[in-house]
């Protein structure tokens, strides 16, 4: 039960992180690499958007509303949600050995020959057989180690390091990036990262049964599971 | 099953009810130990609550990065300004030479200081990075007087809680807690890089707060105000405030 419910607040934060994110993005939509970057200086790459300041060169004749106030609010309320969930999440994944039972590759699978197999699989647009709605297969658990373990940390990571003040207390989490605009730099392609899996994500849920495996998700899968099969039973007896 | 599920329900219980309780011992105990900013009320105040409170518990007396003097910024971006008002003018074209600094409020001596007078504290300079809240950052030498030095000298009583800080533009004014203005690095800046504090930049007098955004370091500067409490001058809830809108507590 604890998966479905940290998974589903990870998405109210996480949408709610991604739209706070690009309205603050909005207002200087141009990226540096190193300590510092202004609008004086020539930037990494831009985003060719319009800008919520009249100080941002855009090349748009004209200036969008601030947002910032409450973006920025609602970004850190945000991501104090999503860390505290991380934790209780991984705290519990090892407590009840989650991870090791359900998403690091099972032994089976940890062969070149069965990676491969499963990328063939998907490259033929293959259904789903009924492995694949017991268990993930090992594609799906790599993505979700990478996501869990790898880029949620990051995106920890860079946007603690944009914080002047968490700066003033651990100077070598930002300095270990290389300065501050190259981890405002990280977090955006960080961020871009996860909204890239979401879209996977969403889009293989989708194939595979929208409305079943959200409902999966809401509700018990066990459950469900049991149920299923205590009914072939009685069609069986 | 009937095992199973009543274990988790027990677990679960003592985990909701663990989490509940220690909520309501860290709301009393953040509330006792000045860890609850004032905009803490609305939907946005748990967050706040949280990000203010483990700043003021883990970093409370650590320094804001600074840099050598190879990094100080070619090209540090000024920002744009409200148009500067006829009182400000007039002591420009005076050379500044009138520019008052009033002290007032909870403190035991009442008074202010011309910019020479605030010359004669010993000066502090320090290579930091104004950090917009926009993304854009730069790096500049700053030369000043430690704000706490001009407290100390008007003499903060000890009730004293916050500082208000007022800019000549009357519309435009920020507050922060004394930590943050008895910290070592909070600086009334008068010179920066080779030379005087341009007009730009906040010139003749800009409070520097290098642990918070550049919000936070209004440019200038012609008034403290101690209190225990920033009622009415805390400017997230001001609307017609240029920051209006934005969180009183600008470290992340």
């Amino acid at each position: 039960m604890l998966v479905r419910v940290t998974h589903w607040i990870t998405v109210i934060s996480f949408v709610a992180l991604l739209v706070t994110g690009v309205e603050i993005l909005i207002s200087h939509p141009r990226f540096y690499w190193g300590e510092t970057g202004n609008s004086l200086n020539p930037p990494l790459f831009r985003i060719p958007i319009p800008s919520s300041r009249a100080t941002v060169p855009t090349g748009y004749g004209y200036v969008l509303p601030d947002q910032n106030g409450w973006s920025r609010y609602l970004h850190f309320e945000a991501a104090w949600a999503l860390v505290l969930t991380g934790f209780v999440y991984v705290i519990s994944g090892l407590w009840t050995r989650h991870f090791r039972k359900n998403l690091f590759p099972a032994p089976a699978d940890r062969t070149w020959r069965a990676f491969r197999g499963v990328i063939a699989k998907h490259l033929r647009l293959a259904r789903p057989d009924e492995a694949d709605f017991r268990s993930y297969n090992v594609l799906q658990r790599i993505a979700y180690l990478l996501v869990i373990f790898v880029l949620f940390p990051l995106v920890i990571w860079t946007g603690l390091a944009l914080s002047p003040g968490f700066n003033a207390a651990l100077p070598w989490v930002v300095n270990s990036l290389g300065g501050r605009q190259s981890a405002r730099t990280l977090h955006f392609f960080i961020s871009i990262s996860l909204v890239l899996f979401l879209f996977v994500h969403v889009v293989m849920v989708a194939l595979s049964g929208f409305v079943t495996r959200t409902r999966e998700m809401i509700i018990d899968r066990a459950a469900r599971q049991e149920r299923t099969w205590a009914k072939s039973h009685a069609a069986n007896s | 099953m009937g095992k199973i599920s009543r274990r988790k329900f027990l677990t679960s219980g003592i985990v909701a009810t663990a989490g509940v309780s220690g909520l309501a011992v860290a709301a009393k105990l953040a509330k006792g130990y000045g860890l609850v900013p004032p905009d803490s009320g609305g939907i946005y105040g748990p967050g706040e609550i949280l990000t203010y409170a483990a700043h003021r518990i883990f970093a409370r007396h650590s320094l804001a990065r600074e840099f050598p003097r190879s990094m100080i910024s070619k090209v540090p971006f000024a920002n744009a300004i409200p148009p500067l008002n006829e009182a400000f003018k007039r002591l420009q074209s005076g050379g500044f030479a009138d520019w008052r600094l009033s002290v007032d409020g909870m403190v035991a001596r009442p008074g202010s200081y011309s910019l020479a007078d605030l010359r004669r504290f010993p000066v502090r300079n320090q290579i930091t990075e104004v950090v917009c809240e926009e993304g854009w950052s730069y790096i500049a030498e700053w030369i000043g007087t430690p704000l706490f030095e001009v407290l100390k000298d008007a003499g903060v009583l000890p009730q004293a809680r916050y500082l208000v800080y007022f800019s000549i533009d009357p519309d435009w004014w920020e507050s922060i807690d004394m930590v943050d203005a008895q910290h070592p690095q909070t600086l009334l800046t008068w010179a920066m890089n080779d030379g005087d504090l341009p007009v730009a930049f906040g010139g003749p007098l800009r409070l520097r707060v290098p642990r918070q955004l550049g919000y936070k370091n209004v440019k200038f500067v012609t008034r403290l105000m101690v209190t225990d409490s920033p009622k009415g001058f805390v400017s997230a809830l001001i609307p017609k405030h240029p920051n209006g809108g934005y969180a009183w507590y600008a470290g992340i």
